[in-house]
């Protein structure tokens, strides 16, 4: 009998999803992915998350307490590090049991550790062990991962052309063909923040309706958020925070972005470090207008449609009055 | 070259032991008070945790007073701590207080850099010099922890209410006009004897209450009202494990010599948090089971704003709350709490302690 494994839709799905689909369906297991956000599983999570949660994790919950009675194994692995040097949040590292404690009648939870910090060849001993845990030796295990590995790969070179979704770029064709200005704006952020569009309100779709074109760290040269990491006098040892940074600074020399907007969670630890230090830097490095949207359960969709208006049209006009040489003074408003 | 650096309890004192003892000049920023953290809050980004934003107060208010260096210890995650001294200085920076950065670290591994910056400390003295003076340094920090531990014994057994802290406040203070770990030394035990002669009543008998959380709103007391003070005034003696000698020894010495630490805390978080995810959140876990086990009456958790490890911690406390039986309450601080909130609920929790014990004496 196949084994069912439910993969909650939140947190690192959205930056791994074609590597875990593609693993276990190697290995023959049937996968049940929560829905993409919605009303309820934004209420379930919040019901059953410490208040003091940030909003990915507070979804992140509602997507367990869907798939709980669905599936006879749900994966939750425990995320301490996912590159060298670097940890990811402590949140991610103790995921699992905050999932155990807060969630009533959980399935078996697949919790296995993930971490690359000191060595990258510990991803392959994780796979392993998952493959054991659903009755796959390390040798299908091994292929498995070899395979998911390769669909992840693809996957990357797509986001690295463009992010946004078939939708999108239909109402932003419309948009450049009536004439108007179209905006190149750098949209920092992670990923669960960045493409789950009921966390962020359409945030994508509404970038596009004001004629914003919004390149995305994924989009970047990865050797360029590297290089520019590197400028720091002490290396940022969380994952997020080095690359927000040193793509924040590789923005900065790319002539052609016209603003950045960064979104983060209200709560969220490793941004209220990243997004200061990355806003100061950028600052002394360049006069680009930068602005910061801040999600939490409670927002309102009239508010980030404003902030997104305002901003766009800040950056219009102080295009138009560059012209005329006037100040850049404009943006202090919005400067975070 | 004139060294601050920021509050943090009584680590002014070991910071006092070791410059003194270095020859170095030093500025020691006034004690916390609200100033320091409006003067942070105004420059510190507002999401970030509280024990930044009182530390850049500290900082600034050090920078007036002549300041040229800061010194701060280092870490490598996942704790927002270990990433402060470069958020300290480029805030600093930005703000117009531009100084110089002295974390006591291998930065990016790099331990000649590490060695450089001991250099820079040791101020011409060689190297056995500098190792007896910082054996002198950690006794230092091991007495005065042992003292605040006294009088965490003492506080609910005085037979004159303030008794304690009047001695305590007072030699908080006379720390500043001694020079030297010797006089320190000397001063903590003429302190301890004072302590020691108080009139105690004999028949109180005081509820034992673990604080645990993060360490700096738990050791930097005047961040979070002066509760553990407080509850000693209630009649509680309080226990903390996490301690600045305790963090030194175990944290900084044993683990880069690799000796072999106390890790009773780890093993009985263990079946409730799986691994180390950062800050002490395992040690919160871990010391409320082990306080538990040894019957203590309550546990209050503490931890500022958006702290991390301490949100994934508190949501695991209350399977030890079921689990153990013993009463768990969180208090979470930042810039904006009021002071009488926090207080009447410590004060409710010391009535559900009292209402249970009453409850225990029945049942015999």
């Amino acid at each position: 009998m196949t084994v069912r494994i439910g993969i909650p839709r939140g947190l690192f799905y959205f930056k791994f999803h074609p590597l875990w689909e593609t693993f276990f369906t190697e290995l023959s297991a049937e996968i049940i992915i929560s829905p993409p956000t919605n009303r309820r599983i934004l209420d379930e999570g919040i019901k059953c998350s410490v208040d003091e949660a940030c909003l990915p994790v507070k979804i992140f919950h509602g997507h367990v307490q869907y798939l709980k009675d669905k599936s006879d194994m749900i994966f939750i692995p425990r995320f301490t590090s996912i590159s060298q040097n670097e940890y990811v949040c402590p949140k991610f590292g103790g995921l699992p049991d905050m999932i155990r404690q807060s969630i009533k009648e959980l399935p078996p939870v697949i919790d296995t550790e993930i971490n690359l910090r000191k060595n990258p060849k510990q991803l392959f001993k994780a796979a392993a062990e998952i493959g054991r845990v659903i009755g796959a030796d390390d040798r299908r295990a091994a292929r498995a991962l070899k395979a998911a590995l390769a669909a992840q790969a693809a996957f990357e070179k797509k986001q690295a052309h463009s992010v946004m979704s078939e939708k999108s770029a239909g109402i932003f064709d419309a948009y450049s063909r009536s004439g108007e200005r179209v905006l190149k704006i750098a949209l920092i952020g992670h990923a669960y923040n960045i493409f789950d569009s009921y966390a962020n309100m359409n945030l994508l779709e509404r970038l596009a309706k004001q004629g914003i074109y919004a390149v995305t760290l994924e989009m970047l040269e990865k050797k360029a958020i590297d290089e520019n990491a590197e400028t720091l006098s002490k290396r940022l040892f969380w994952y997020y925070g080095r690359q927000v940074v040193g793509g924040t600074l590789h923005i900065a020399s790319m002539d052609d972005i016209d603003g950045i907007i960064y979104v983060m969670s209200f709560g969220c630890g490793v941004d209220s470090f990243s997004c200061d230090l990355a806003s100061r830097l950028v600052r002394r490095k360049r006069d680009i207008p930068f602005t910061v949207l801040t999600i939490d359960e409670h927002s309102g969709e009239a508010g980030i449609e404003t902030r997104i208006e305002a901003f766009a049209d800040l950056i219009r006009r102080k295009r138009a009055a560059d012209e005329n040489n006037v100040s850049a003074s404009w943006q202090c408003i919005y400067n975070c | 070259m004139k060294i601050t650096f920021p509050h943090l309890g009584n680590v002014y004192i070991i910071a006092k032991a070791l410059l003194d003892d270095l020859g170095l000049e030093y500025v020691i920023p006034p004690f916390n008070n609200r100033s320091a953290l409006e003067i942070g809050a105004r420059y510190a980004p507002e999401l970030a945790c509280l024990p930044l934003k009182i530390t850049i107060g500290n900082l600034i208010q050090a920078y007036d007073q002549g300041a040229d260096t800061v010194l701060m210890a280092g870490g490598n995650g996942p704790c927002r701590f270990g990433y402060y001294s470069v958020m300290q200085k480029e805030i600093l920076k930005d703000a117009g207080y531009d100084m110089d950065m002295i974390a006591l670290e291998a930065p990016n591994g790099d331990l000649r850099e590490f060695f450089r910056r001991i250099k820079r400390l040791s101020n011409g003295k060689g190297i056995t010099q500098v190792l007896k003076i910082v054996k002198s340094t950690v006794d230092v920090a091991v007495m005065t922890d042992e003292l605040e531990k006294l009088c965490f014994r003492l506080r609910p057994r005085e037979a004159v209410k303030g008794s304690v802290e009047r001695i305590y406040k007072s030699f908080r203070g006379k720390i500043l006009n001694v020079k030297g770990s010797m006089q320190i030394k000397q001063l903590i035990k003429d302190t301890a004897e004072e302590l020691l002669s108080i009139e105690t009543d004999s028949r109180l008998v005081p509820y034992k209450i673990g604080i645990v959380g993060e360490i700096y709103t738990t050791i930097e007391t005047s961040s979070s009202f002066n509760i553990q003070e407080k509850l000693g005034a209630m009649g509680a003696e309080v226990h903390r494990e996490v301690t600045l000698s305790g963090w030194i020894i175990e944290h900084m010495i044993k683990k880069a010599l690799h000796l072999p630490r106390d890790l009773r805390y780890a093993a009985a978080a263990k079946p409730y948090l799986g691994t180390m995810i950062g800050g002490h959140a395992e040690e919160t876990i871990g010391n409320s089971i082990i306080h538990a086990n040894d019957g203590f009456d309550g546990i209050i958790q503490i931890y500022p704003f958006s702290c991390m490890p301490e949100i994934v911690a508190q949501s695991i406390l209350p399977k030890v709350e079921s689990d153990t039986g013993i009463p768990i309450m969180t208090l979470i601080i930042d810039e904006m709490t009021g002071e009488a909130g926090y207080l009447t609920r410590v004060e409710a929790f010391m009535d559900l302690l009292s209402r249970r014990r009453e409850g225990k004496a029945y049942c015999i």
